[in-house]
């Protein structure tokens, strides 16, 4: 098992490298005249070429992405062109929002998607039907869609909860929960949705399993079946689908945070990139890519202690 | 006759009507949720393409006199913030939006479909380089990439969608890889191989017609996605402001949310509607190619399970089935079947594929399949009837008085736990014994089976063992709760011929320690011989002759046995040594095939029995 | 008369399962040959490589060492293009009648693949089609159905049609009939024997069940653990065989007869089983 998470790891290093090289060479192209920006339209010349300068952009891109390698190896990110923040303590400031998102998005889903498929699977008849329903409704929705729906239900009309702002878990418990239920619950309904149907499909095709036939002809009570066996071995597909929806999660957030005026990563990430601010960007990119490789990872350990035999491959 | 003796024995199925490809298309209109979604689609692609005819005005048209003006004559929608009709801009963006996605879509394709195409059928180094490739696009927020993508490129919507089409391409990639390596491996691949058809034909002529579905099901998928990102783009105001779009539409809607919450219904709803159609789309589309549109789903009604036409003869104390029957919806597999099993006895139960052998051994379980009841008939175990039983009563019968050796011995184990947790759980279960004890005995189990290394064996997993050894394992499961009564389906078949003897052995002497009653469900006639004392002939559902093997076997009385036993070939005479050819192609070292070929030459030749025998 | 097939000390290995495992050798130098008309029995148990032996023959797995001949000529690692003439001598039949059919194709393009890959025009294989499956025992209104409306045994006939349908000299049956019911076997057995004897084709038939190998085959090859055990003509190997394996081979496998198949269990435990304590 040691070996098999090291080698998953040693594989998520190299994706790391060659992602934040291409982003880096990728985003050189352009030729936005950065200092230009800065200073303004009128600057003369050479205050311009001494900004350049001073910022390093009058070198080989190859070489300017080492030297930004070579500080991100030391855990220097840099600072923003435009507002002279530290990247890394920017990102930190930021991250709490984004990751308390994550995680309740993750629990809604996890639970809500296993408990709904698990039913439409085993019972199903009209459950499954209802199941199949929302799974189509959630999956054919995009999630701003859904969110700008609740927002008018549940917080323009009713006034259930705050339409906008984000308050600290460490300021207030009860504040933090209020502003983050609605966007959980829309960045949710998708997610929910397809992992739902992907852990109704295994269910249903583990029911069919000779196997499970052999555990019945054993006079195992049914319950015990389902959630000792059928669960277990349809947990490594619905596993796989959720990871990969967090991707889609991760994207959807921009959106959503955008939406409640969340200062998360993703509202951070419309700021900057609007304006081409390189180390900010960078930053940003590597932390959802470490974000990703991380999630993929942990999936890939579930999936291999649920099922024994991926631990070979 | 012996023309047409071969077709009469395999009848074809007329009833079926002759399915021509292109019929997906037909069935596809004909499901209802199918038909909807194409209707959807096409309206709203109608729609879109008519936009210069159907718009009231230009999209850009604007009166402030008309800001947040209802709907009026000629104007149906209303007007939005700047006095711009809704309606013009709904079609207009329409039009903006599906063009997008069309763009994506085409790039992903092009991308996607031939290298997963390429990767899938030659796989080594260009398989593995691209799947790097796509590992890492896909591990990309789609979101933050367009993000980024438009801080170096600007905000030029068209170029956006080629980079979401770059985006959604690992999809279509993974998709068609992995269903390419599976065709791979199908023999028919081979076949065409060894046919002499060239890799490049093999692609067009079996690969991609496996593909194409799947392929179209994505693309509604992605298509949906992509309009749900192009939207959520342009809300973000990060598209290309100017032009009209539903997302655009949306984010305008949003800045007004106080004053006008009613502009988000349209757009919205046009984003919706559309998405949904896709999504349904694609259901609709596999449920057709999957054939699943006219499964019944399973009815929790219970139908009245009729009393046995006649119970005749003595019935046995230990099993005893009296005109059974199984039906699968209005289909009878299982019609009238009598049979009985006493204590010590080991009854076989042959016939071939689709008799219902399997399907009688299932319902004296209790375990029929999805579907399948028993409608007809009386089953007692130990002088109880069991037809009609509460679930949860017929359970408390399975492993303690009733057990199950199945045919296939891999399938049959859990994948995901121990060989030792798999034989300890029901122990443990039913006869409530603590974990030491149970484990003990699960032990001593194993060795009862005659598996050389319990302990290691215990805390292996199912892949790791071989299948003479799961078989062993799953006669220990059998085993575990001490039951009266054994009923094996096909225990041997999946098993090499060396090792079905030692299975048969291990059968043999487990029988006779314990006095077990045995139902043997097989179709090899020489396991019969080996193992059983008497035996049941089924064909097409019934019972066609009962009685003990030596009178079965050696003075059948039903006709279908005899065609049955006529069939085997232990006595068949060895074929003669070849001849070189004479002039003629046509004659070959045996004689006459027509002559020799007919049953009742072949039946038995006294002296070759002899040969049969192994000399020595 | 010199043989149609020759294969001489036929080496094959797989790449191992995980990193750096050490190759796994199927065919340990394998040597048999096919006379012209004749069939070739190969019998053995599971793994032990009596499928691979008519896989190498076919061109679908890579040959490690040694030579497959046919017809004088080596046929063992061409180029594709002279693989693909190939075609027109060798052809299979392979086990499973239910996976070697594409679903999706007709029974009429699936036989007509073939004669359209050799160059044939699309009418002339039309009519060739209905001659095969006249010859194969199915009605002519064949061509134009899917395989799902035919049974194991009639898919079965399909593909002996198919291995027919440009008159090879040499047919690789692998396991044609090990799917089947046993009625159903026995038609598709005296098929394959009648076919024989009006073209002259020869046959190497792999099989696990030793009575089929000996109705069949004029020579039977026993092969065990990638190596050919013992090889002679049929009623020898087959009644009275030489080779410890090959006899304990024909004590496993039970016959329909009690007081014979008595006889034989003792003495394959006498001999073989011997069960452990």
């Amino acid at each position: 098992m040691l070996s098999f998470i090291a080698r998953r790891i040693a594989a998520g290093v190299p994706l790391l490298f060659v992602i934040s090289f291409v982003t880096y060479t990728l985003l050189s192209i352009p030729d936005i005249d950065v200092a230009r920006q800065l200073l303004g339209q009128g600057a003369p010349n050479d205050l311009v070429e001494a900004k350049n300068k001073a910022l390093g952009l009058d070198r080989p891109v190859l070489v300017q992405y080492v030297d930004w390698l070579a500080h991100a190896l030391r855990g220097d990110f840099g600072t923003s062109w435009f507002t002279s923040e530290n990247v890394l303590v920017a990102i930190q400031n930021r991250v709490p929002v984004t990751l308390s998102l994550m995680v309740g998005v993750t629990l809604v889903t996890a639970v809500a998607a296993f408990l709904l498929g698990a039913w439409a699977g085993v019972r199903r008849g009209a459950v499954d039907r209802f199941v199949q329903m929302f799974a189509v409704a959630g999956y054919a929705l995009p999630p701003f869609l859904v969110t700008l729906v609740l927002v008018l239900v549940l917080a323009v009309q009713l006034g259930l909860f705050p339409a906008i702002g984000y308050i600290g878990i460490t300021e207030s418990f009860g504040g933090w929960l209020s502003t983050v239920t609605l966007p959980v619950l829309s960045l949710s309904v998708n997610a929910v949705a397809g992992v739902a149907q992907q852990v109704r499909g295994s269910v249903i095709d583990v029911m069919r399993q000779d196997y499970v036939r052999t555990l019945r002809a054993r006079g195992l009570p049914p319950w015990r079946i389902v959630l000792r066996h059928v669960l277990r071995n349809a947990s490594a597909p619905a596993l796989s689908v959720l990871g990969m929806q967090f991707v889609g999660i991760l994207g959807s957030a921009v959106l959503v945070e955008q939406i409640f005026g969340l200062p998360g990563l993703g509202s951070m990430t419309v700021a900057y990139t609007t304006r081409g601010d390189i180390p900010v960007i960078m930053g940003l990119v590597m932390v959802t890519v470490v974000l990703v490789v991380v999630v993929n990872l942990v999936v890939d350990v579930l999936i291999g202690w649920l099922n024994p035999k991926a631990r070979v491959a | 006759m012996s023309e047409t003796a071969p077709l009469s024995a395999e009848p074809l199925s007329t009833g079926v009507s002759t399915v021509r490809r292109g019929g997906a298309v037909r069935r596809l209109l004909r499901h209802p949720l199918g038909l909807a979604s194409s209707a959807v689609l096409a309206a709203i692609v109608l729609g879109v393409l008519l936009a210069p005819v159907l718009s009231p005005q230009g999209p850009e048209v604007s009166s402030l006199r008309d800001a947040f003006a209802g709907p009026r004559a000629g104007h149906p929608l209303g007007f939005d913030s700047a006095g711009r009709d809704v309606l013009s801009r709904l079609l207009y963006g329409g039009r903006n939006t599906l063009s997008g996605v069309l763009l994506a879509l085409a790039v992903a394709l092009a991308l996607g479909v031939p290298a997963g195409l390429v990767a899938g059928y030659r796989g080594g180094r260009f398989d593995a380089a691209s799947s790097w490739i796509v590992n890492l696009v896909m591990a990309l927020p789609a979101m933050v990439v367009l993000l980024a993508s438009r801080a170096i490129v600007g905000p030029t919507v068209w170029v956006l969608m080629v980079v979401l089409g770059v985006l959604v391409s690992p999809n279509f990639f993974r998709l068609v890889r992995g269903i390419v390596v599976g065709v791979r491996g199908e023999l028919y691949v081979d076949a065409a191989k060894v046919s002499g058809l060239s890799d490049l034909r093999i692609v067009g002529r079996h690969v991609l017609i496996v593909v194409r579905a799947p392929i179209i099901i994505l693309m509604a998928l992605v298509a949906g996605i992509a309009v749900g990102l192009q939207a959520g783009l342009e809300f973000l105001g990060i598209g290309s402001g100017d032009l009209p779009t539903w997302g655009a539409m949306l984010n305008e809607a949003f800045k007004n949310i106080q004053r006008a919450p009613g502009l988000l219904l349209w757009p919205g709803l046009a984003l919706g509607l559309t998405n949904a159609a896709l999504v349904l789309f694609a259901a609709a589309l596999r449920d057709v190619l999957e054939d699943r549109g006219a499964t019944v789903s399973p009815r929790r009604r219970r139908t009245p399970v009729e009393p046995p036409r006649s119970v005749a003869g003595e019935r046995a104390e230990l099993l005893s089935v009296r005109d059974l029957a199984v039906s699968y919806g209005s289909r009878e597999v299982v019609r009238g079947v009598d049979l009985d099993v006493s204590a010590g006895e080991i009854v076989g139960l042959v016939g071939e594929s689709g008799s219902g052998k399997s399907q009688t051994a299932f319902s004296i379980l209790g375990i029929l399949p999805e579907g399948g009841r028993v409608s007809r008939g009386s089953v007692t175990v130990r002088g109880r009837e069991i037809v009609g039983l509460a679930e949860r009563e017929h359970r408390a019968l399975r492993g303690d008085v009733i057990a199950y050796v199945p045919q296939e011995p891999m399938s049959n184990l859990d994948p995901a736990f121990t060989i030792g947790s798999q034989l300890v759980e029901p122990i443990r279960v039913k006869l409530g014994l603590s974990r030491a004890e149970a484990r003990a005995k699960a032990l001593d189990l194993l060795r009862q089976v005659e598996i050389a290394d319990p302990e290691r064996v215990f805390g292996m997993y199912p892949h790791e063992i071989s299948g003479g050894m799961a078989q062993r394992v799953l006669i220990a499961g059998a085993m575990s709760c001490d039951p009266e009564l054994l009923i094996a389906d096909e225990p041997t078949t999946a098993l090499d011929v060396m090792v079905q003897a030692e299975v048969l052995g291990l059968l043999r002497r487990l029988q006779r320690s314990r006095g077990l009653g045995v139902l043997l469900v097989t179709h090899n006639l020489g396991v019969v011989a080996d193992l059983c004392d008497r035996v049941a002939v089924m064909s097409e559902g019934r019972v066609v002759e009962t009685g003990p093997v030596a009178q079965v076997l050696h003075e059948p009385r039903d006709p279908y046995t005899r065609r049955l036993l006529d069939a085997v070939l232990d006595d068949a005479p060895a074929r003669e040594p070849w001849t070189p050819p004479a002039d003629s192609p046509g004659s070959p070292g045996r004689p006459d095939p027509e002559d020799s070929q007919d049953p009742k030459d072949s039946q038995k030749p006294k002296d070759s029995q002899d040969s049969q025998e192994v000399a020595r | 008369m010199n043989p149609l097939l020759k294969v001489s000390d036929l080496r094959v290995s797989f790449p191992g399962k995980g990193w750096r495992a050490p190759r796994v050798e199927v065919l340990r130098g394998v040597s048999l040959d096919v006379r012209p008309g004749e069939t070739v029995g190969l019998v053995g148990g599971s793994g032990s490589g009596k499928t691979t032996i008519g896989r190498a023959i076919l061109g679908l797995v890579p040959v490690q060492s040694g030579t497959i001949e046919f017809a004088g000529e080596r046929i063992d690692g061409l180029s594709p293009r002279r693989r693909r003439a190939l075609a027109r001598d060798i052809q299979v039949i392979f086990q499973d009648p239910y996976t070697s059919l594409n679903p999706s194709l007709t029974i009429g393009d699936t036989l007509s693949e073939p004669l359209l890959a050799q160059g044939h025009a699309a009418r002339e294989a039309r009519a060739r089609v209905a001659v095969l499956l006249d010859r194969v025992k199915l009605p002519a209104d064949a061509a134009d159905r899917l395989p799902r409306e035919f049974s194991g045994g009639q898919r079965q006939r399909v593909a002996i049609a198919r291995a027919l349908a440009i008159d090879p000299r040499l047919i690789v049956c692998d396991e044609p009939v090990s799917a089947l019911d046993l009625t159903t076997q026995r038609t598709v057995l005296d098929l394959l024997l009648e076919i024989q004897a009006q073209t002259g084709v020869a046959y190497l038939f792999i099989s696990h069940d030793l009575a089929v190998v000996r109705f069949m085959s004029h020579r039977v090859a026993v092969i065990h653990r990638g190596e050919i055990v013992e090889t002679g003509e049929a009623a020898a190997v087959t009644s009275a065989p030489e080779n410890p394996y090959t006899r304990s081979l024909l004590l496993a496998a039970p016959i329909a007869d009690v007081e014979r198949q008595r006889a034989r269990r003792e003495q394959f435990e006498r001999e073989v089983a011997s069960p452990r304590a």
